[in-house]
């Protein structure tokens, strides 16, 4: 073969490569374009479970609703990107990474998901929450090259006071008390802040030396202890006598955690009937009923499923193609 | 320690390796006992002379192989650079099993990667065994789009990616190494990784670029890096040509032959060193977690922090190559850690600010200039020509474990000892595995024949 006829061959096949990125690309892009959902979403509405559509399609990633009353039926779905979301009286966090460089976005919306505020972070966005007033704002991103091992992971948790404006963008400065003692070290990461009613106690998680712990955090104060070892991304219940959390039951990681529900008073764990692996922050349909993000076989394609939180009853499917329940003006009866 | 050029053209490695060891270490039994290994591999031939043009340029081989490795680091950074994102969003699976996939079938990698070498140099055919790492590896980025969101799937298909990889990479510095002068060896994988280098400069900006057009969909990544990775195999096939040996029936190329390599003294003191400093030397993560929290980086610019050292690399590693040919590679190697070490205890020392980072991301790109292309092209000479690739292979397997092996061992110590006590252990052992080096590697200028 001489030399032109590699040339020649060089240049015919960049150029269909070039043809098959570009034609590809513009492909993906007409067909992704005109079909955006447009449906209107009112945080107002009593008695809905808002959620993240992942329904493959032109819905894929759009904040949705369906009537608690009847989760299976055709969801709305607005025009709102998020990867994580949850709201609460009338404001809602929206995580979301955006941009050419991958920035990731906090955004507060208000009640018809307008825009309020934007915060600039960085990271995968990771737990979400809002405590039940609408004030206090919290979520969790992890962050990949942050600590050492490439399959450990660092977070990076922060709470907006949406009252007074203020921002705590890493909660990892405030003073721990771990079984009783103060505690300082490098390595501790918080994630999944749950807030009470007063909007002052918030639980999240805390984990160093390997070990994960609930702790029991005082806004004001800025102050954080222990209570319970091995409790991941705590959900309090409305009426504030128990959470919901995910408990490490296997070492490996396979299948490695299972939900559990912990009574405050008595500090007694109960686990829940889903033996499946759950990987999620739950939040409580109502105050004997949780529900959570599980995916479906070996990872991927999440639905929303509910389960009885004393411990018994069975595992149900509430919606199809959905992440990031959100209860709204829910029934906070017996 | 100089060793006069007189030995620049001396015909007996394996005697000057002995009596180049420091400090009169090399006790004369370990120069008896090294004689026998010599006439085991007895095959070790004089590699045939390359016609010679030092200083002129590097070979046009030199230069089609770095190309296609730029499309091809375009094609496969472009990947890594969207594959967390991808997974953890698009697919929703959790950091801890993305994780786990990336940690996958670490031990069937390794075994390729010296089976690549071995069938490259059993029936002599470097260029077919490099081209099929490289065709395996495209077809992969396609796999990533039919492997949906099953995870054993998405496993198998990075798997058979890095498998694409590892068989490609001996056979590859094999050529690079057949296809040079012995003299400007160094430069001549200098001018490789660079070129490389700028592919992976150029991957992670392709993605994003399409990501910018196409929000959210991936598999216009997936599908760009396809093409290009095709590309890639295309120019290999066109461009590159294969430097074969005859097989030799009487003496073919063995297991054993290859296993045996480890008996060739200055080759075996190399492996050792080389091992025993990646245990201790820290993977990248490390520079970049110290620098963000000594700086306090927002998170936001802590992804651009990598980019510095591939700049550095990618401005050092030609004249640390070329210096490698005048000063001596292995000097060069041990000093690229040295480079290292610097790096480690400015993160240690008082100065903050920019003053600490661009000479920290410097030294830490000058430690991948002075010691990656520089090792290949240490070894390449110590190695018979028809046992190159199983050579190269062996080293970069030993490497790679090394790498898992410091990654484990760290890991332990933090989770023991706190992540202060881990670093100083760790910096400690760099400077006493740098010491030991100095002792086990044959620090003589190279002969170059």
């Amino acid at each position: 073969m001489n030399t032109r006829t590699r040339v020649l061959i060089l240049t015919v096949t960049g150029l269909m490569a070039a043809t098959a990125i570009v034609g590809y690309t513009v492909n993906t892009r007409d067909a992704a374009a005109g079909a955006s959902p447009t449906g209107r979403i009112d945080l107002a509405t009593a008695d809905t479970i808002v959620f993240r559509d992942t329904a493959p399609g032109p819905d894929f990633g759009h904040i949705a609703s369906v009537p608690s009353a009847h989760p299976d039926a055709a969801p709305t779905v607005s025009s709102t990107l998020c990867d994580r979301f949850y709201a609460a009286n009338g404001t809602a966090i929206c995580l979301q990474r955006g941009g050419a460089l991958p920035a990731t976005y906090a955004t507060v919306l208000d009640h018809s998901l307008h825009q309020v505020r934007q915060v600039k972070t960085a990271g995968f966005p990771n737990r979400a929450r809002v405590s039940a007033s609408g004030r206090m704002v919290s979520w969790t991103m992890f962050v990949q090259g942050d600590s050492y091992l490439s399959d450990d992971f660092s977070t990076r948790t922060a709470i907006l006071d949406t009252k007074t404006g203020r921002l705590i963008d890493n909660v990892e400065s405030i003073p721990l008390t771990l079984d009783g003692k103060p505690y300082q070290a490098a390595d501790v990461n918080y994630w999944g802040i749950t807030f009470a009613a007063d909007d002052n106690t918030f639980y999240a998680t805390v984990r160093t030396a390997g070990r994960t712990y609930l702790v029991q955090g005082d806004y004001r104060a800025w102050t954080a202890r222990t209570l319970q070892e091995n409790v991941e991304c705590p959900s309090l219940s409305p009426d504030g006598t128990r959470i919901v959390f995910k408990k490490r039951v296997n070492a490996s990681a396979n299948r490695p955690w299972r939900l559990y529900v912990l009574d405050l008073r008595t500090m007694a764990e109960t686990p829940l009937a889903d033996e499946h692996s759950i990987d999620d922050q739950a939040a409580w349909l109502n105050n004997s009923t949780v529900m959570y993000g599980r995916p479906r076989q070996s990872g991927g394609d999440w639905d929303i499923w509910a389960v009885p939180a004393d411990g018994g009853g069975a595992p149900r499917i509430l919606i199809h193609d959905a992440s990031s329940p959100t209860p709204l003006g829910t029934d906070t009866g017996p | 320690m100089y060793i006069s050029s007189t030995r620049r053209n001396s015909p007996a490695p394996a005697v000057s390796v002995a009596s180049a060891s420091p400090a009169g270490l090399a006790d004369p039994a370990e120069i008896v006992e090294a004689a026998p290994a010599r006439a085991d591999a007895a095959s070790v031939p004089v590699p045939v002379p390359v016609p010679v043009r030092a200083r002129v340029a590097v070979a046009p081989n030199v230069l089609a192989l770095g190309s296609v490795s730029l499309v091809t680091d375009i094609s496969s950074e472009m990947i890594t650079a969207v594959l967390p994102m991808y997974v953890i969003f698009t697919l929703g699976l959790s950091p801890l099993q993305f994780g786990e996939l990336n940690g996958l079938y670490f031990g069937i990698t390794a075994l390729v990667r010296l089976a690549g070498g071995h069938a490259a140099d059993r029936w002599q055919r470097r260029k077919l065994v490099a081209g099929s790492g490289y065709a395996l590896s495209a077809v992969c980025k396609l796999g990533l789009l039919a492997a949906g969101s099953s995870v054993s799937a998405l496993g198998a298909v990075i798997a058979a990616d890095r498998t694409g990889k590892g068989l490609r990479t001996g056979p590859r510095d094999a050529l690079i190494s057949l296809s040079s002068t012995p003299e400007t060896l160094g430069r001549s994988f200098g001018v490789h990784r660079a070129l490389d280098t700028v592919g992976a400069f150029l991957g992670p900006l392709a993605a994003f670029g399409l990501l910018l057009a196409n929000p959210n969909h991936y598999d216009t990544v997936f599908v760009a890096s396809f093409c290009i990775a095709s590309f890639a195999v295309v120019m290999l096939a066109l461009l590159v040509r294969d430097r074969t040996e005859a097989v030799d029936q009487a003496n073919p190329v063995s297991l054993g032959a290859a296993l045996r390599l480890l008996l060739l003294p200055r080759f075996r003191r190399v492996c050792i060193a080389a091992l025993l400093l990646g245990v201790v030397a820290l993977s990248d993560s490390f520079v970049y977690l110290l620098l963000q929290q000594r700086l306090d980086i927002s998170a936001e610019y802590f992804p651009l922090l990598p980019l510095g050292t591939t700049a550095s690399y990618l401005l050092l590693a030609v004249p640390f190559g070329h210096l490698a040919d005048r000063v001596g590679r292995i000097r060069v190697f041990v000093g690229g850690y040295v480079a290292l070490l610097s790096a480690y205890l400015m993160l240690f020392g008082p100065v903050g600010g920019v003053v600490l980072l661009l000479p920290t991301l410097a030294l830490h790109g000058l430690f991948y200039a002075a010691t990656d292309g520089v090792l290949m092209a240490a070894v390449g000479p110590m190695l018979p020509v028809q046992l190159r690739a199983s050579g190269i292979a062996l080293i970069q397997t030993g490497q790679s474990v090394a790498l898992l092996a410091s990654s484990v061992l760290f890991g332990a110590a933090w989770g023991r000892w706190g992540l202060h006590a881990a670093l100083a252990l760790a910096v400690a052992s760099l400077a006493a595995a740098i010491l030991a080096a100095l002792w086990i590697l044959p620090l003589a200028k190279e002969s170059n024949t």
